[in-house]
């Protein structure tokens, strides 16, 4: 989908409506974690900035704080994810995190597409 | 340069995400991933790789009377055979290091020591040395371990062993299908039922390939030993206990010998005991969803004020919730206490609780009537 966007932290973004970031983490992230068994979701409501830790994704091994790439307010949050963590791996549609309207819709323009994200993940692996 | 055991090519071959513990490049977990390997454990059985632990043999006519020095403990009424876990205590009363040690006769005794205090440890024990005590550091060997229900049945499927009258915490000297000389200690980490096995290092791959391939058997990571053992409450040094802490303080009074009163910190370590101490180990268990780690601080739940500190903590994979253990205030060290630990900010109720977490599963430490 050529509406996805990412991250060097390995988020994931996808835009809707022209100024809504919806975020989640992406598969490289998934399979660094493991086993995923909770999820700190951020208030709704709550303003952040870009950079922010606004979430925490803990697994049996460790747990990942998942900063937001964009500013604005969060106007989303994907409640099943406290039933069920391991969501996260099955699909966008299922794994988002949260959703945040953003205030500042140029900072989409830091963010890497597909193809320049794929080539980053080549570059971590040597 | 991390060091390497003599299983390091073995897990390379399993496809082993390998990382950095005591100096060693260890496996932290294999293919299947943490969860799945701890549950295999809990229903099946796995092997370990625990190779970079010390193993060191003590002999000699003062050999006893030398651990009866470094430890709290009493070997004189251990049979032959019979294996003890205790602690090594400094002259301040703290813990130099947690251990095992087996009586092979009343003047030889087998000792395993964790991996990141094996210099520290071994240097202590030369310190201290008598004359009559020779220590003899087994460099040349690995150390496997087979932990799980199926244990016993993969020991006589594999290697024709029957296991079946060997009790928990005792050794037995063995050998293996192709006639290789093992020890065989039926105890581990996990709180199952299983087998510690002391092989030469140029015999361990050839153990390991002969355990992998049972269908019962499959290679386990550190992580999964770390998530078994905080399970059964069983500690981590470095964590759950240091320099600094006592035995009385970290609940492990119980391996003191009452005839033993000349141990090196008696007098720190007898005075706790008669006196009390102010602060106790003790299992934490979240009552609310969430994971709590090392170092969070555990906060009275009337008060609200800072009772004690987590020092190891995770997600149990078999009550699916977060669980620890900790120093708290004495006076809150009371299973039931509610508590709540300090998250990033954020209090995620709990409460003080029973370690173990879950039933401990090991066998009987009695040997069976003839």
């Amino acid at each position: 989908m050529s509406d996805m966007k990412y991250t060097k932290d390995h988020e994931w973004i996808k835009i809707e409506d022209g100024n809504v970031a919806v975020i989640g983490i992406t598969e490289f992230a998934q399979d660094a974690l493991g086993d995923l068994v909770f999820v700190e979701l951020p208030e709704m409501g709550a303003s952040v900035s870009k950079g922010d830790d606004f979430a925490v994704v803990e697994s049996v091994k460790t747990a990942a704080e998942v900063y937001t790439p964009v500013t604005g307010e969060v106007v989303a949050i994907n409640d099943n994810l406290e039933g069920d963590a391991e969501l996260i791996k099955k699909s966008i549609d299922e794994g988002w995190i949260a959703k945040i309207k953003m205030t500042d819709e140029s900072e989409i323009a830091d963010l890497m597409d597909k193809a320049a994200y794929d080539k980053f993940l080549a570059e971590q692996d040597h | 340069m991390s060091k390497q055991t003599p299983l390091y090519q073995a897990h390379l071959d399993s496809g082993a995400k390998m990382g950095p513990f005591a100096g060693y490049d260890m496996p932290l977990y294999y293919g299947e991933g943490v969860m799945a390997e701890h549950e295999w454990v809990r229903e099946h059985a796995g092997i370990f790789d625990v190779s970079h632990m010390g193993q060191v043999i003590l002999s000699g006519e003062n050999a006893m009377a030398f651990l009866e020095r470094i430890t709290p403990s009493s070997f004189g009424k251990l049979p032959d055979g019979r294996a003890k876990y205790t602690v090594m205590t400094n002259d301040k009363g703290g813990i130099v290091d947690d251990l095992i040690v087996t009586r092979m006769a009343s003047d030889q005794f087998f000792a395993v020591i964790n991996a990141g205090c094996k210099d520290k440890d071994i240097a202590w024990m030369r310190e201290h040395l008598p004359s009559g005590v020779d220590m003899q550091v087994l460099d040349d060997r690995a150390l496997v371990a087979l932990q799980g229900d199926s244990a016993e049945s993969v020991m006589r499927d594999l290697f024709g062993m029957d296991l079946s009258e060997i009790p928990y915490m005792w050794l037995i000297e063995a050998s293996l299908h192709d006639g290789t000389d093992v020890y065989v200690s039926r105890l581990g980490y996990t709180g199952e039922d299983g087998f510690e096995i002391s092989v030469p290092a140029d015999k361990a791959r050839a153990l390991w390939d002969k355990l992998l391939s049972h269908d019962k058997v499959k290679p386990i990571g550190l992580a999964a030993r770390d998530s078994l053992r905080l399970e059964m409450g069983y500690c981590l040094y470095g964590h759950d206990i240091d320099d600094t802490t006592s035995p009385v303080e970290a609940g492990l009074g119980w391996v003191m010998g009452k005839e033993n009163t000349g141990f090196i910190g008696a007098g720190h370590v007898l005075g706790h005991k008669e006196d009390g101490v102010d602060r106790q180990r003790v299992g934490i268990r979240l009552t609310e969803k969430g994971v709590a780690r090392e170092g969070v601080d555990i906060l009275d739940a009337q008060s609200m004020e800072k009772i004690g500190t987590l020092t190891s903590g995770g997600f149990s994979p078999s009550l699916k919730g977060g669980v620890g253990q900790g120093y708290v205030q004495t006076d809150k060290a009371e299973s039931g206490t509610k508590v709540f630990v300090n998250v990033r900010g954020r209090n995620i109720a709990a409460e003080v609780a029973d370690m173990p977490f879950i039933p401990a599963r090991t066998k009987s430490m009695k040997k069976k009537a003839a």
